[in-house]
């Protein structure tokens, strides 16, 4: 019997597109949760990066912390939240998720600020702005593209996190693989596999089309520069 | 130790299933649990190590005769970054349940997912540090005379060492957190461990897993970093 054959057969049963654990359904959940994980750490990392960008110190903090969660692999960090209070499924990992996501978000915020052109900052402070304008309508601005490419990789990073969330009894594009592997069904674990790698690559280029779309033109060559730098 | 999740307790395990902490002790630290555990420690330990090493040292292999053919061609550089820009947005876990259909055999399975990760990331690395030795130092070797590929070997991969132990590091660390994946299909090194621990609430056994598979990731990172010290003495006075 050919699994790549199941595989087709099983991404063509109307039954697998429709209900509560069909393709849409779970694909909404998958994003939805994956929404949720990098609006959490954005919340954290933004108003942070910001604030050590706009210092111009704190280098050590972000090279630190994007090491630390490096070294931790996501499922221990997952299965130690799932264990403790946080109950299993889909919160503990969406907070694991979050977690692995605020390094990027983290350090290309701190990075955006720290390489604002001082003179720009120095035009804004002599116009008599305060340090709170300045940042909020020079710096920021100009710090743009970095922290919207920081959004975009923390953004791609925590879709293909999410799909662990089966193994902790949660919910996404994972249960299906997760299932698959428990009745032995290999073309339904392939087809899984296929739909989660797919939506990982539609997020890539959709959001990269995105941020292309949302920077200003004169802005654009510096995004890429620092897209070309984070790879 | 054959991974079973439980697919049809999915919807019933969000909170309503409460932890099994009734039992009096369950601390996150337990020599106790080590001492009599030692045996499934020490094979999950192995497990781990020889994944990373094994996996490590294939995708050394592939991705140096990579790296230079995209540097010697350079409009095969476009490429290869491309495609392994792509696959490399595919995730470790899709990556595994594509492949084990199609292998059917679970250790070529993670082996495989995981040289192919760390392939990527060296060869960006080192094609990074080949393509970053100062113009002027390859000019000086073609004007002694040296070939193409004698300026290769003898003056830019040298000067590339820097940039290939950054991607070996990289490479390596992130290896060692990605062999916990393999639990998905049951050969995860210490994440077997930490999926057990899970499974069975037991704390010890996921902190203890943690631990050292951070502690892995740490020493071979220290290690790496050492031996690339040694292997450039001429750039440790410009660094430090």
């Amino acid at each position: 019997m050919d699994v790549v054959q199941e595989a087709l057969v099983w991404l063509n049963d109307p039954l697998n597109w429709t209900g509560p654990d069909g393709v849409p359904a779970l694909t909404a959940e998958h994003l939805g949760m994956s929404l949720m994980a990098v609006l959490l750490a954005a919340l954290v990392a933004l108003p942070l990066g910001i604030w050590l960008g706009h210092r111009g110190s704190g280098g050590t903090v972000t090279v630190v912390v994007a090491n630390a969660t490096r070294a931790l692999p996501t499922l221990a960090l997952l299965l130690i939240f799932a264990t403790t209070g946080l109950g299993f499924g889909n919160r503990p990992t969406v907070i694991a998720a979050a977690i692995f996501a605020i390094p990027p978000i983290l350090s290309n915020t701190y990075t955006g600020l720290l390489d604002v052109d001082p003179a720009a900052r120095d035009a804004a402070r002599g116009m008599g702005m305060s340090g709170l304008r300045s940042l909020v309508q020079v710096e920021l601005p100009l710090a743009l593209p970095l922290v919207g490419a920081g959004l975009r990789t923390s953004a791609i990073q925590v879709i293909a996190t999410i799909p662990l969330a089966a193994l902790v009894g949660g919910g996404g594009l994972g249960v299906i693989i997760n299932n698959g592997f428990a009745l032995q069904r290999y073309g339904q674990v392939l087809a899984g596999g296929v739909l989660v790698a797919v939506l990982c690559l539609v997020a890539e280029g959709v959001l990269g089309w995105g941020q292309r779309l949302l920077t200003p033109a004169p802005m654009r060559a510096r995004a890429a520069q620092s897209r070309a730098a984070a790879a | 130790m054959i991974f079973v999740p439980d697919p049809l307790h999915r919807r019933d395990l969000h909170g309503s299933v409460t932890p099994m902490s009734a039992a009096p002790d369950n601390p996150w630290l337990s020599w106790d649990y080590v001492q009599r555990n030692s045996a499934d420690i020490t094979e999950a330990l192995g497990q781990h190590v020889s994944l990373t090493v094994e996996a490590i040292l294939i995708a050394t292999a592939i991705a140096i005769p990579l790296a230079v053919l995209a540097h010697l061609r350079p409009r095969l550089a476009g490429t290869v970054l491309g495609v392994s820009g792509v696959l490399y947005t595919i995730p470790s876990l899709a990556l595994f349940a594509i492949l084990y259909p199609l292998v059917r055999d679970r250790r070529v399975t993670v082996l495989t997912g995981l040289v192919m990760y760390a392939l990527l990331v060296l060869v960006r690395n080192i094609l990074v540090g080949l393509q970053g030795v100062d113009p002027a130092v390859t000019d000086a070797a073609r004007g002694l005379g040296y070939g193409r590929w004698r300026v290769l070997l003898r003056v830019e991969l040298p000067n590339a060492l820097p940039s290939i132990v950054t991607g070996l590091r990289l490479a390596t660390v992130t290896t060692v957190a990605l062999v916990t994946i393999g639990v998905i299909v049951g050969y995860g090194g210490l994440g077997q461990l930490m999926f057990r621990g899970f499974r069975s609430q037991y704390h010890a056994e996921i902190m203890t897993a943690t631990l050292l598979t951070v502690a892995i990731a740490v020493v071979a990172d220290v290690a790496l970093w050492l031996a690339g010290r040694a292997a450039t003495p001429w750039s440790r006075a410009a660094v430090a």
